[in-house]
């Protein structure tokens, strides 16, 4: 397996994503033939070859900073789950 | 420290004073009601991109410049990938591998000396908003309207070796913002916020101990309250044979302490990768020569400056030039009249006692450089004391009426005719025949008693170097 | 029917139909239809909007006037649920349009409705939609493709006159190529990003799907330009572009001989081969050309596809907008129940897999390996650029499958994005148009790819293609 069940659990758990047991097993099984796949790329001579992580070149895209109105606050508010008072309301952070 | 050294690393971030959000055209001030400073872009909504504000970039290369980093000819910013209610996007736009500066220094002098604190790096990024902790409810609130405020994040070597170098190094740097206008300091409201990295190991050892670092410290005296304890605590557990466990901590002002922050089982992974939704930043020497160009003199140029141009004390430069509204406000003075020692004193003393007790800053401050040096030339000229130039000036702060006014309203200007203090001193001394016997006994000291009365008997107004030395010549015919 | 755009542009000015009428009757269809094109249907914005394009009618002659245009639902529109085919963003409405419809409403186009895709658009079958699959309208058993295979199929049912769709990997093209009708991929930063939902920002382009290659230059025509919204838009001065039929004589086309590799249907082989020799008689000069780095498309894709969208979808958390988990007791929790019950499987594994690929001692084996090769991707094609103007070949390896075919091996359904990966990796621009009938009597597609920004010799070559060829005016 190139893909062990705790790195796994590890994406998961930095994903944000709860697996159950079958899953974990599921995934496990899936990831490892796609990783399995993905080592052609370890054959491929790369040397010092820039990355490239964008379509094409460009540099120096800017906005000028000039303010604004912002949005009314309904309007920020309009889509969130649970709102009181002006601020959204999430379950406590329990550090 | 006791047969310790103590390494500490400063994390400064400091809020922009652009107009704008790094990445939307929000406000870039921090408002009061919640959320009402937010766009689609800055709440992290579907579909929204970034587009980065060009001023930010100035900024940053200005305060690279000013502490001789090297700019970036190119550098890009990265997504650091962690879950927060207040990061919107799940991810913060920071830069990883290329901040905009490197490799620069700040200098600082304390009690021990000068000394220079290099500056690993200075990158861009961009604020969270702001999460609240229910007290009761198992809530916690969420308000957006820091979110995408410009930071600069200013990353110190492990240079400073104990908790006054901090301290020093912070207001040094905080200063330097605040000279080169990008950022208002304000430590309380959190626009100059820092994080500290702090090991300790036995004197002389080659390798660093195990460092923590601190979080939440809100003010300079907390910094300092924060690296004291901090320093104790890996003293003490190094003392007693313990080992330092590698983590964050906060400090809590209230108990004095910091708090382990009970990290979970996950160790931070923010897989940082380029972020795509914006292209590189590429800063040739044109751009860096024009804001080279407007830069202004630094803190410590100007404090050498006030020392070698105006002859001033080591203490009184450093004093004159905490803010640069001060030091402007110094130097007006002196180019409306020529006595930097006096002109000193009065803004050392007076000027910033009513400022600190009023709580205002100097520009609104009610008395112009022409009005107090115009006072301090009644002084020089000895139309008043300096004991009655205390009250016209207290005089001068509440009404906003110039020394002479004050002096030709109240008729206080002060008595230096010879031959009328000398008939006053003759009246006094006949007076009091007793201590004048005395006097003449050689109770020299008496002659205080005397000039006293004078004093008194002219309201204060008499000049009195003159009066010392009429009394004196009086008592002694 | 041929153009289905300038047809419906010409019969409103002659007053055969006014673009309320055209609606009123379109709505009526797509209430019937079977292929479960729509996510939602905006009748009373569309109506609106067409009555407020019939008073636009006489004075402008913009062909997208009162035109009917339907949405992938991957793209905002403001005041109508863009939802992503997603539970999470159960009850989203963005509150601003995405530049794309912004520029489609002001020539005056109708936006009708929303179209199904595969969740976040990650998938090649429309099958992973949380409303369910979207059907083939040539045949119900098989998959239109995906992820854009709500708007294929719309555009080849006659559910509305044009769409637009957003190709990561191949999202236009495939479902074009399923569907029988005409996809343009743009050059990544010749239509605006912004509003469209990120899946991977590096590659993600939105782009047009009508029946013909000359309706699809028409609403590429409105789509393209620099928009300040989106820095990875080009900041470049387009000619508008022309409706005419590209002069093939002397246009070098490349056959890369990987894109005939192992895999490939024969029918659809057959097919593509029938397209190129079209455009030899047409004039071209077709030679051979190499790709030899392209083998590694899909390997290099699925790393920086799913890094990115692994990233790009942690904003779904339950706190803004979309679905939230309400009986979590602590956040942790709220972030567990939300993402876990809100994301479907195929979304789940490439989040996986990207925060995988991203994390701590695995970034260099495969990120920055995979952004390497990219690059020597990327070279092929601009050497290949430097012999050929145009670069032909399959679109996909098959013809529509069924729907329930395939749906338990990820990895050979990322396999059919093999030939329509490499032109989002280098950012090129690609299209796809049909050229033939397999076995089954479903649609063949073909794919020209050009140099950066040459959208122009693409439709070109397809509305000269179309001259020529009935494929096009098939209708299922």
């Amino acid at each position: 397996m190139k893909i062990t069940q705790d790195e796994v659990l590890h994406a998961a758990r930095l994903a944000r994503l709860k697996l159950g047991l079958a899953e974990v097993e599921k995934f496990q099984n899936e990831l490892d033939s796609i990783l399995e796949y993905m080592d052609m790329l370890s054959k491929v001579e790369t040397g010092d070859i820039e990355p490239m992580s964008r379509s094409f070149h460009v540099t120096n895209v800017f906005r000028e900073d000039e303010a604004v109105r912002s949005q009314d606050r309904a309007e920020a508010l309009l889509n969130a789950p649970c709102h009181k008072d002006g601020v959204v309301v999430v379950p406590k952070v329990i550090e | 420290m006791n047969g310790y050294d103590i390494t500490i690393g400063l994390e400064v971030h400091a809020q922009l004073l652009t107009e704008s959000k790094i990445f939307c055209g929000c406000r870039a001030r921090t408002v009061q009601e919640p959320n009402t400073n937010t766009c689609p872009v800055c709440m992290g909504m579907p579909g929204t991109l970034p587009v980065l504000n060009r001023k930010a970039v100035d900024y940053g290369i200005r305060l690279g410049l000013a502490t001789g980093c090297r700019i970036a000819k190119k550098s890009i910013f990265a997504r650091k990938n962690y879950f927060y209610p207040d990061l919107p996007k799940g991810y913060q736009i920071t830069q990883h591998l290329t901040p905009l500066c490197a490799g620069g220094t700040l200098d600082i002098e304390t009690a021990s000396g000068a000394k220079s604190i290099r500056i690993m790096r200075i990158h861009m990024e961009e604020d969270a908003g702001k999460t609240i902790h229910g007290d009761r409810e198992p809530y916690s609130y969420v308000d957006y309207n820091r979110s995408g405020v410009p930071l600069l994040e200013i990353v110190s070597m492990p240079d400073i070796t104990s908790s006054e170098e901090a301290a020093v190094y912070l207001r040094e740097t905080r200063k330097i913002l605040m000279f080169l206008e990008i950022c208002d300091g304000n430590m309380e409201e959190g626009s100059f916020r820092c994080d500290a990295n702090i090991s300790v190991k036995p004197a002389g050892s080659r390798e660093y101990g195990i460092r923590t670092e601190i979080k939440n410290m809100n003010s300079f005296k907390n910094v300092q309250k924060a690296l004291d304890f901090e320093v104790r605590r890996h003293i003490g557990i190094l003392r007693s044979g313990g080992s330092i466990v590698q983590e964050t901590r906060l400090w809590d002002a209230a108990a004095g302490a910091t708090m382990s922050m009970r990290s979970k089982e996950e160790s931070h992974d923010y897989r940082y990768f380029p972020e795509p939704d914006l292209v590189p930043v590429e800063v040739g020497e044109d751009w860096i020569e024009k804001i080279r160009e407007d830069l202004p003199e630094l803190p410590a140029h100007l404090r050498r400056r006030f020392q070698s141009q105006f002859g001033l004390p080591a203490y009184d430069a450093g004093v004159l030039t905490g803010s640069k509204a001060l030091a402007r406000y110094f130097e007006e003075c002196v180019k409306l009249l020529d006595a930097p020692k006096e002109i000193s004193n009065w803004i050392m003393t007076e000027v910033l006692h009513v400022i600190n007790e009023q709580g205002i800053d100097i520009s609104s401050f009610p008395i112009s450089p022409e009005r107090l040096t115009e006072m301090i030339g009644l002084v020089r000229q000895g139309v008043i004391s300096v004991h009655i130039a205390k009250e016209v000036f207290s005089e001068m702060t509440s009404t906003g009426k110039s020394a002479s006014e004050i002096v030709h309203e109240k008729n206080i200007t002060q008595i230096s005719d010879e031959e009328q203090i000398r008939g006053l001193a003759k009246t006094i001394v006949e007076a009091n025949p007793d201590e004048a016997a005395k006097y003449r006994a050689g109770k020299t000291g008496l002659l205080g008693f005397f000039v006293g009365k004078l004093m008194s008997a002219t309201e204060g107004k008499a000049n009195p170097k003159l009066a010392g030395r009429i009394v004196k010549e009086t008592l002694e015919q | 029917m041929e153009d289905r755009i300038l047809q419906t542009a010409r019969s409103y000015r002659r007053f055969d139909r006014s673009p309320v009428a055209e609606i009123e009757a379109l709505i009526r269809t797509i209430r019937q239809d079977k292929t479960n094109s729509f996510i939602t249907i905006d009748e009373e914005g569309a109506l609106r909007d067409a009555a407020a394009a019939e008073k636009m009618l006489a004075h402008s002659d913009d062909p997208l006037v009162g035109v009917p245009i339907a949405v992938k639902d991957n793209i905002c529109t403001r005041g109508l649920a863009t939802t992503c085919a997603s539970k999470i963003l159960a009850g989203f409405v963005p509150t601003y349009d995405a530049t794309a419809v912004k520029r489609l409403k002001e020539r005056g186009a109708v936006i009708i409705g929303k179209t199904n895709l595969d969740e976040f658009a990650m998938g090649s079958t429309t099958a992973t939609s949380s409303i369910g699959p979207t059907l083939n309208p040539w045949d119900l058993s098989k998959t239109p493709g995906g992820s854009s295979g709500g708007s294929g199929a719309a555009v080849a049912a006659g559910l509305c006159a044009g769409a637009l769709g957003s190709d990561t990997g191949g999202s236009i093209r495939m479902p074009a190529s399923f569907c029988g009708i005409t996809g343009l991929k743009p050059t990544y930063g010749a239509v605006s990003r912004f509003g469209l939902v990120a899946f991977a920002s590096s590659l993600d382009q939105i782009g047009p799907m009508a029946v013909s290659a000359r309706d699809t230059a028409v609403l590429f025509d409105a789509l393209k330009g620099h928009d300040p919204l989106d820095s990875t838009s080009a900041q470049r001065e387009y000619p508008q572009m022309g409706l005419e039929a590209l002069d093939l004589k002397g246009v070098r086309i490349g056959i890369p001989e990987e894109f005939f590799s192992e895999g490939l249907d024969p029918d659809v082989e057959r097919s593509v081969f029938f397209g190129i020799s079209t455009l030899e008689n047409l004039g071209a000069e077709i030679q051979q050309i190499k790709l030899p780095h392209v083998r590694y498309g899909v390997a290099v894709y699925y790393i920086i596809a799913t890094a990115e969208a692994s990233s790009n979808l942690a904003r779904y958390d339950g706190v803004r907008y979309g679905a939230r988990d309400t009986d979590a007791k602590d956040l942790l929790d709220m972030y567990l129940e939300t993402r876990s019950k809100g994301f479907n499987d195929e979304v789940k594994r490439r989040i996986m897999l990207g925060t995988y690929v991203l994390s701590a001692g695995y970034y260099d084996a495969y990120y920055k390996k995979a952004s390497q090769v990219r690059s020597l991707i990327a070279r092929d094609f601009e050497e290949a650029f430097a012999q050929c103007d145009l670069i032909a070949g399959p679109t996909t390896p098959v013809t529509a499958f069924g729907i329930h075919d395939m749906v338990d091996d990820p990895l050979r359904i990322y396999l059919l994005d093999i030939y329509t990966i490499p032109a989002n990796l280098a950012g090129l621009p690609a299209i796809s148009f049909p050229c033939g009938f397999g076995a089954e009597g479903l649609p063949v597609g073909m794919q020209l790819i050009a140099p950066h920004f040459r959208e122009d010799l693409l439709l070109g070559a397809g509305i000269a293609f179309q001259e020529w060829t009935k494929f096009h005016r098939v209708k299922p």
